[in-house]
């Protein structure tokens, strides 16, 4: 049987590990080579590289980043922001990334990710998809698309647009809670839940992972494929063996 | 003794990760090569064929680098690992594009995961995409790794030889599918071991111990 997939993401400015709580308070947990490498010893199941970098000049440092870990860490690597262009998206994968998560360039232009897909494969396409409720209580749950770390709302449902990229050729979906990004006080289930029955290709949960139970609520209850995590990781609260194994305990397939 | 390995390359998917895997369980002295030349393909000691892609783009470019006498005659001739479209090319046809003829080195058909509902009445996955199970038989390349170890699979479709006694690798996702096949000294993985963490790179290293 397929293995649920336990994925630890590094947030990476200028070359340098950070992790934003609410994408305000920034702290750095070190140099990504380093990072990967231990996590891949842990036995994470893939790495997530969120280049988080403002200016032009730091993404080519990225570039090199990817470079590094893809010669010394032998398991799936995502590399996402700022991947806006055909260009981007091939820099990426000849550094050695295996797939690349498309966020705000496909809301612009969701052309370009079946552009993507079609001329890379779906295997390589993520596309990140940043939801927040904007139902009210009481009101059947929606949830919208937000871009600019959740700022700037979009009118874009979310699971239309799951579906709708899906269509254009995404191989995964990188979903993130804006409303629980950074609480650690767990995913959003029923996004989660929703997402994952609305399309055929893999859902990855992410946002607001506080303790080892969020994980296994992420896959049992939000019917996720992957898990997405940072800070439980980077501060070593808790290792990805650890998680492993408490999800194994409790009945979830893992790779141990 | 040093060897030369090739890695083929024609184009299709990256193939950064399959030889910066392979520079990393080689000996000190080997050369790894990524290559389209059909010389150097020949010349080495050993043969990798990677590829990543849908059927009829594969093929294409297998063509358009006119390769496919080289990937004939490597695949007679010296030990060569084929990983995921570069087992799949191998077949005879596949499903993909509405219908595709490969290189037909191993005669069987690739087939698309049909639709399966799990046990919650959900629609699998398709494609295939994480760490599965292996079940192995016998095969010296084997050697040192765990029976049902888990392996990256990234996939839609799957391979179906004629003859089942090619088979020395099983996994069930939707159906129970040959996940690996060998010949002489053909080996082949629909997983990708140049992703798969220990259990990828022991394998990759017993490629270029295997001794056939």
């Amino acid at each position: 049987m397929l293995a649920k997939r336990i994925i630890p993401c590094l947030d990476v400015d200028a070359g340098r590990v950070v992790k934003g709580v609410r994408f305000v308070d920034i702290r750095d947990a070190g140099d990504p080579v380093e990072v990967a490498r231990r996590y891949n010893e842990e036995g994470a199941d893939e790495i997530t590289f969120l280049d988080i970098t403002a200016s032009s000049d730091d993404r080519e440092t990225m570039v090199h980043v990817v470079e590094q870990v893809a010669s010394e860490v032998f398991i799936p690597l995502t590399v996402g922001g700022g991947i806006r262009t055909v260009d981007d998206v091939r820099r990426m994968l000849n550094a050695g990334a295996d797939k690349v998560a498309i966020n705000t360039a496909a809301v612009f232009d969701p052309e370009f990710v079946r552009e993507a897909s079609g001329r890379f494969g779906s295997q390589c396409i993520v596309v990140a998809i940043d939801a927040k409720q904007v139902s009210g209580e009481g009101e059947p749950p929606r949830w919208e698309i937000f871009t600019h770390g959740g700022r700037k709302p979009t009118g874009l449902d979310a699971v239309d647009w799951a579906r709708r990229m899906a269509d254009y050729g995404a191989g995964e979906i990188l979903l993130t809670s804006m409303d629980r990004d950074g609480t650690k006080i767990g995913f959003d289930l029923a996004l989660t839940r929703t997402i994952a029955e609305a399309v055929t290709i893999p859902v990855i949960a992410s946002g607001g992972v506080g303790n080892l139970q969020h994980l296994v609520d992420g896959v049992v209850e939000g019917e996720a494929d992957a898990v997405l995590a940072a800070s439980i990781f980077h501060f070593a609260e808790y290792s990805i063996g650890e998680a492993k194994r408490y999800m194994a305990e409790r009945g979830v397939e893992v790779r141990l | 003794m040093s060897r030369t390995i090739a890695v083929i390359d024609y184009g299709m998917g990256n193939l950064r990760s399959v030889s910066k895997a392979v520079e990393h369980v080689a000996d000190p002295g080997d050369r790894v090569l990524v290559t389209d030349d059909p010389g150097q393909i020949l010349a080495a000691d050993r043969v990798l064929f990677p590829g990543q892609g849908a059927a009829r783009d594969c093929m294409a470019a297998i063509s358009d680098h006119h390769l496919n006498q080289a990937v004939r005659e490597a695949l007679e001739s010296k030990p060569f690992f084929g990983i995921c479209m570069g087992l799949q090319v191998l077949m005879s046809h596949s499903e993909e594009n509405g219908g595709t003829d490969l290189l037909d080195l191993i005669p069987g058909q690739v087939r698309r995961f049909p639709e399966v509902r799990d046990e919650r009445g959900r629609l699998l996955k398709i494609p295939q995409m994480g760490w599965n199970r292996v079940r192995q038989r016998p095969h010296p390349m084997w050697r040192g790794i765990p029976d049902e170890s888990r392996f990256y699979f990234v996939h839609s479709y799957y391979v179906q030889p004629d003859d089942e006694g090619l088979v020395v690798g099983i996994t069930d996702y939707a159906v129970t599918f040959a996940s690996v096949l060998a010949r002489d000294n053909l080996f082949a993985t629909q997983f990708h071991p140049e992703k798969s963490a220990a259990a990828g790179l022991r394998l990759l290293r017993n490629f270029l111990d295997w001794d056939i």
